[in-house]
């Protein structure tokens, strides 16, 4: 298991990184908050925790802190477009219900 | 389903929270909005996947108008009610515009108080709705981008924008619902857009030549902060302008001359500006007009043609750059790096130029069309909370002085022009009469002594100050510029503590003087300036004294000898006489005499005043109060 991404993800993740000018990686992570439950977290790296599991998928290191990654398992990252909106989407195994938007959702 | 994007770390938001903000470029010929995702700064693309959207507005009497580049094809053929290069009429008067608008194809309502206004299909529409109808496209592909509503927007404007222009694209940003976090100079922008923030220490000049406006800003970076020493430029020159020169050229070849109706006009324009864009990589760009006889033109314009036309133009941008320089303090090959923004900078005459001035290659690396809604994003990003604030601080200046009228028709200063916003200022004025309770205080902008040759923003009076004699009474004035660099006036009595303020809405109906022109006006009439404050002083100082002799000399006009009397009369009628003279001195030097002769009065008055206090009274009743 642990966390992967598609070529569109891993793509526009090198390039993100590239242009931001530092940082290791990334990092997904789950909050306890919206209206489903839980929510997505994604953000650049810059001090990893120790306690962080490290994933690597397409030459990027991906950080999961240990709690989150019970609701990330098997995640698979991707980065799609829709109409004028793009960005990233988390296909997440491990998810039953999500809200209409998609942004928080319950295992 | 809503995308996610990448965020800063320690920086994510609950769900429904998002913190979208963009900027906004909102030019004279083509605006933009741009935004920052998972981190890098991008504009956004229509749905036809096109970024710039013409600033053209084209209003119909029986549907809402259209924007973008329907509006600008249809130009040619509906050109009263197809209005473009708004911008250049933000926050001006309709007299302004009458002078300045002569050659723009539009038919304006009559010359009078207040805004400019145009008549349209749709009826009249001012300079503010059609930028917010341009506004409001962005918005809605922003928000159809980003999948949520903004949280706020960062609106670039040239440097030189006065407080009038920038309280007008305030009010067009409401109109078109949304909420401006704040208005970024064009340069300043464009100079974060290109990281120039995060390289290496030192000065930095933004050349900035738009559509309709012309900016030069020298930029220090000094621990990664910007500082403005400088700005300077031209609100009225740009690619429009090499366009006129181009579609004057071609009327007087094709024989149209000033024959041309509206119509042809803007079909002339349109075909210039096309050339233009293609003399950027080709050595001559083919023309053909069809003639109001119907007989076809046909013609090619060269690259060395083109030059000759618009080397008029280059040289007054490059006029502009070497006073900016001068205002720094600096020398050209002083400036360590030198951006090109805007669009007209593609012309290689332009680029040419510019570096033999600099002598130095200029940074043009990003799309000149695009780095300043790229800059206005990423300080908007900042702004929102996005990113740690302390990443980044922008200093902006005030382009012209700002002070109040005092007595003579004088100008005091309040703020020097070049301070950087926001800021805030206090001096200390008093009363000119005795048992005054009332003064005006008329807030002006720009350099020169005069009220006269300075423009007048506003006028408020203070009242209630208590009735003292003249120079008694203490009022502080504080002019407060926000970071916005729109400016408030309050006047404070600090006896009593009676106040009174003005916010500076602008008045509309501004001078037609430029700043551009208010700089020069200064420079060249410094000495008769400071000739002429001098004998207003001393005018000022002869009224004064005379009035308060006369009050005198009626009050105790008994302490003093018939012949006393004659040398005190005899004085004062020199000063009467010489003080509607231009001699400065002469009036100087008769006031000192006056007060010689009338010193013994003086004291005389003083002793009897003392006297009268005293009268009645015990020692014994003063030794106990000390």
């Amino acid at each position: 298991m642990g966390i992967t991404m598609t070529e569109a993800a891993a793509t526009r993740v090198t390039a993100f990184l590239k242009k931001r000018g530092k940082g290791v990686g990334l990092r997904l992570g789950v909050r306890t908050s919206g209206c489903s439950g839980l929510a997505y977290m994604l953000e650049f790296v810059d001090a990893p925790q120790e306690s962080d599991q490290v994933f690597e998928d397409r030459g990027i290191k991906v950080y999961v802190d240990p709690k989150s990654l019970i609701y990330l398992d098997g995640t698979e990252l991707d980065y799609a477009k829709e109409g004028l909106s793009e960005g990233f989407k988390f296909h997440n195994p491990n998810v039953k219900n999500s809200c209409g938007c998609g942004e928080s959702f319950v295992t | 389903m809503a995308f996610l994007q990448i965020v800063e770390p320690g920086l994510s938001t609950a769900p429904h929270q998002h913190r979208f903000a963009v900027g906004i470029d909102l030019g004279t010929t083509n605006s933009l909005v741009a935004t920052v995702r998972s981190g890098s700064a991008e504009t956004l693309p229509d749905a036809s996947g096109s970024h710039l959207l013409p600033s053209v507005v084209r209003y119909f009497a029986d549907q809402p108008p259209q924007v973008g580049q329907k509006a600008r094809d249809s130009a040619g053929d509906d050109p009263l009610n197809t209005i473009a290069s708004i911008k250049r009429l933000m926050g001006r008067g309709r007299c302004d515009v009458r002078r300045t608008g002569s050659h723009l194809p539009y038919e304006f309502a009559g010359c009078e108080e207040g805004m400019a206004v145009l008549k349209t299909a749709a009826g009249e529409v001012s300079p503010v709705a059609v930028s917010a109808e341009v506004l409001k496209v962005l918005k809605d592909r922003a928000e159809s981008a980003l999948g949520g509503e903004l949280v706020g927007v960062v609106i670039t404007v040239p440097a030189y924008f006065d407080d009038a222009q920038r309280q007008a694209t305030k009010d067009a940003a409401y109109l078109a619902g949304l909420k401006v976090l704040r208005l970024l100079n064009e340069p300043t922008a464009a100079a974060v857009a290109y990281g120039l923030d995060r390289g290496s220490e030192g000065v930095h000049a933004i050349y900035d030549l738009g559509g309709g406006t012309f900016d030069i800003s020298i930029l220090h970076l000094h621990h990664g902060v910007f500082e403005v020493m400088a700005t300077g430029g031209d609100s009225a020159l740009g690619g429009d302008d090499m366009d006129h020169a181009i579609a004057e050229w071609i009327l007087v070849q094709s024989g149209v001359g000033d024959g041309g109706d509206h119509h042809l006009v803007r079909q002339v324009l349109e075909m210039a500006r096309i050339a233009k864009e293609e003399l950027t990589t080709q050595a001559s760009a083919p023309l053909q007009l069809t003639l109001p006889n119907g007989a076809v033109w046909q013609e090619a314009l060269t690259r060395a043609t083109f030059d000759s036309l618009i080397d008029p133009l280059v040289t007054r941008t490059l006029h502009a750059c070497q006073r900016t320089l001068r205002d720094a303090g600096l020398s050209p090959v002083e400036v360590k790096n030198v951006v090109l923004v805007g669009g007209a900078t593609r012309v290689p005459r332009v680029r040419a130029r510019v570096a033999e001035l600099f002598g130095r290659e200029p940074i043009a690396d990003l799309d000149p069309d695009r780095v300043v809604a790229l800059g206005a994003a990423i300080q908007a990003d900042i702004l929102v909370g996005n990113k740690p604030a302390d990443e980044m601080l922008l200093l902006d200046v005030i382009p012209l002085s700002l002070g109040i009228e005092t007595m003579g028709g004088l100008v005091e200063k309040v703020i020097p022009r070049n301070t950087t916003i926001p800021v805030a200022r206090s001096q200390d004025f008093t009363t000119f009469k005795d048992g005054q309770t009332a003064m005006v205080i008329r807030v002006l902008q720009g350099e020169r002594e005069l009220v006269r040759d300075c423009r007048s923003l506003a006028r408020f009076e203070l009242r209630g100050i208590p009735p003292l004699v003249a120079g008694a009474a203490r009022i502080r004035v504080t002019f407060q510029v926000d970071a916005d660099g729109l400016l408030n006036v309050s006047a404070q009595e600090l006896s009593t503590g009676v106040r009174s303020s003005v916010q500076v809405k602008p008045s509309y109906g501004l001078t037609e003087a430029e700043v551009e022109q208010m700089l020069r006006d200064s420079l060249d009439h410094a000495r008769e300036d400071v000739d002429v404050r001098n004998l207003r002083e001393q005018q000022v100082e002869a009224d004064r004294v005379l009035e308060s002799l006369a009050h005198a000399l009626s009050a105790d006009a008994a302490l003093l000898s018939a012949s006393e009397r004659n040398v005190i009369d005899a004085a004062a009628a020199e000063v009467a006489r010489l003080r509607h003279g231009t001699d400065h001195r002469a009036i100087h030097g008769v006031l000192e005499q006056l007060e010689r002769v009338s010193q013994e009065f003086a004291a005389r008055r003083m002793n009897r005043s003392i006297q009268k206090v005293l009268t009645g009274h015990r020692l014994t009743e003063f030794s106990e109060g000390i």
